[in-house]
């Protein structure tokens, strides 16, 4: 592994090294996402600062932190869900397989098709299982048998057998943990390229986690995979790659602003870290 | 220990959480909200009662003639045709012109408008708009309706009125409508646009069917507002004597020549001292409840049938 490119913190300069499509020559895969000084404000107040960091293909990366230290909304800038914020504001790059995110010919709408989301809380929409599922298909001009893919999909989130029977129920009806999978369900129907989960398992209990845990292992062979979580054990369960962020007090308020603190594979940042505070946090002396 | 409690602990646990009397405080409250609501209620069923005792009679004597006849000298013959018949026109015109303006105007303000000064003034001001006096409405609609359009509307014809009820519940409509709108939770929003739904499907097939049930019952509440007004259409022109257009007009000279509506035959007749006209008047009275009742009821029956379907 000696020729392994490290990926890690901001301080890198890694718009020579990730750039689109490329693969090194050891067995990194395909970068999908490469972010280059990413900094993102709420009006005035900068929520988070200065983030560089390369998502590769065909893995799971986590982020992990502390609360409001802006690893949610670094998420949210990779299928543009900020723009929906009014006072929402991007600086820096965000390349996604090298087309630049944020540029001006860019349609958010077509990037999210691509670029599914799943949220913290289940939000199935107040309709039949069958409509949830099949929403996305219809509006990306769908030909083929719906049917077929809705069965498909649910296979994939591990909810088909629980549900088939009762595909024209409402949605509202199924338990958090079967909403949440219905969600997957809904996001994968419509086969995009990467799946951002927002913490997709804190309103859920042990089991159901675990399902949705199973589930990402899965859907890792055909996604590439970016999560927030809270919980570090999870990250630790099941990510390739992990992002440590921490916030610092912000110079110009009482609010803080959050920042990359370091990143690397999963076991490095577990079992040794290079940044003290990423070892604070994940011994839990912190957070 | 075992598992008995020593006396000194059951005491002082008793002491804390016994109840040590009546909360008199508590009580006097509860009463006296109570009582408001009773007079309230009492008031409300006197009232009620009054005008029942008063009207059913003339309306069990005559039955439909009550209904079918025009309006007369004569408090016997006397009908209310052409005040059900105004009526309709007045709902029509909100129907028509306020509802769907209103919605739209709604939903741009919503979902399209971005939060900055102009939008919360223009939002302030139709707040403000729903509070003013119906009869200021009436003096815009003599303007603008009457004597301006009146090309139109031909004066004081219930053109001239429907436009001017439709002005005056607009307000109110975007305000509802607004309301159902933003109780659609982000949510719902978030999932839209995540599975790649731009802002007009966003809106069409999730925004709009959550809030519709909020939407339709602000609507209808809107046309039982236009349905009672009186004052404004005295000065658009709502004939207050004993004549208005014969039966036998064409459509269009029904439209544009004098008109009367419910509330208005109601002011009208309520003023006569002869005998019969206060039996004519509470009768009068009993259909426009029924008529506005009617309008609520189908709102409240709307909302329901929707709030099920979506919670099942």
């Amino acid at each position: 592994m000696a020729t392994e490119v490290k990926v890690t913190a901001h301080e890198q300069d890694l718009s020579g090294v990730a750039s689109s499509g490329a693969t090194t020559a050891s067995e990194e895969n395909e970068v999908v996402f490469d972010i280059r000084g990413l900094s993102v404000y709420y009006g005035e107040f900068k929520a988070v600062r200065d983030v560089s960091l390369a998502i590769r293909q065909h893995e799971i990366t986590a982020f992990i932190g502390t609360s409001g230290c802006g690893k949610s909304t670094v998420l949210r800038c990779f299928n543009r869900m900020n723009d929906l914020i009014e006072t929402a504001r991007v600086e820096g790059e965000i390349d996604y397989h090298g087309i630049d995110l944020y540029g001006s010919n860019v349609d958010p709408v077509e990037v999210r098709r691509r670029i599914g989301m799943v949220f913290q809380k289940p939000n199935p929409f107040p309709k039949s299982i069958y409509d949830n599922l099949a929403f996305g298909p219809r509006i990306a001009g769908f030909k083929g048998d719906l049917d077929g893919l809705v069965e498909e999909s649910l296979r994939r989130a591990a909810l088909w057998d629980e549900v088939k029977d009762r595909l024209k129920d409402s949605a509202m009806g199924l338990s958090g943990g079967q909403q949440q999978r219905m969600c997957i369900a809904r996001a994968v129907a419509v086969s995009p390229d990467v799946l951002l989960m927002d913490e997709p398992c804190a309103s859920l209990d042990p089991i159901a986690t675990a399902r949705i845990e199973d589930l990402m292992q899965e859907l890792k062979q055909d996604y590439t995979i970016v999560i927030v979580t809270h919980n570090m054990q999870q990250a630790a369960r099941v990510s390739d790659r992990t992002a440590f962020f921490t916030t610092e007090v912000n110079e110009l308020s009482d609010r803080r602003t959050g920042l990359l603190v370091e990143y690397d594979r999963t076991e490095t940042i577990f079992s040794n870290p290079r940044d003290e505070r990423t070892e604070n946090y994940v011994t839990g002396r912190f957070g | 220990m075992g598992l008995t409690t020593t006396k000194q602990t059951q005491q002082a646990v008793a002491a804390r959480i016994q109840r040590g009397g009546t909360d008199w405080k508590g009580l006097l409250f509860q009463l006296s909200v109570l009582a408001s609501l009773v007079v309230a209620l009492v008031l409300l069923l006197v009232l009620l009662w009054t005008v029942f005792w008063d009207g059913i009679g003339t309306l069990t004597e005559r039955g439909l003639d009550f209904l079918t006849s025009g309006t007369s000298g004569n408090p016997d013959t006397a009908g209310v045709w052409q005040a059900l018949y105004g009526s309709f026109w007045i709902a029509v015109f909100v129907v028509v012109f306020a509802i769907p303006t209103g919605i739209a105007a709604a939903i741009h303000l919503e979902e399209y408008a971005r939060d900055n000064w102009l939008n919360r003034l223009i939002n302030t001001t139709i707040r403000n708009l729903a509070g003013v006096p119906s009869i200021v409405y009436g003096i815009l609609g003599f303007t603008v309706f009457v004597e301006i359009l009146d090309g139109i509307t031909g004066g004081r014809s219930v053109i001239a009125g429907g436009f001017t009820m439709a002005v005056l519940v607009l307000p109110i409509v975007i305000i509802t409508s607004a309301e159902a709108l933003r109780a659609v939770p982000y949510a719902i929003r978030e999932a839209g646009y995540g599975v790649g739904a731009s802002q007009w499907e966003v809106i069409r097939h999730h925004v709009l069917p959550y809030a519709l049930p909020g939407i339709l019952t602000g609507t209808v509440l809107s046309i039982a507002r236009a349905l009672g007004e009186a004052a404004p259409l005295i000065l658009v022109g709502a004939v207050t004597g004993f004549f208005a257009s014969s039966k036998d007009a064409s459509f269009t000279d029904e439209l544009q020549g004098p008109f009367t509506t419910l509330p208005n035959i109601i002011y009208d007749w309520a003023r006569q001292p002869q005998a019969g006209w206060p039996e004519n008047t509470a009768a009068a009275i009993i259909v426009l409840l029924v008529v506005v009742l009617t309008a609520n009821a189908t709102a409240i029956v709307f909302r329901n049938r929707y709030d099920k379907k979506r919670h099942q």
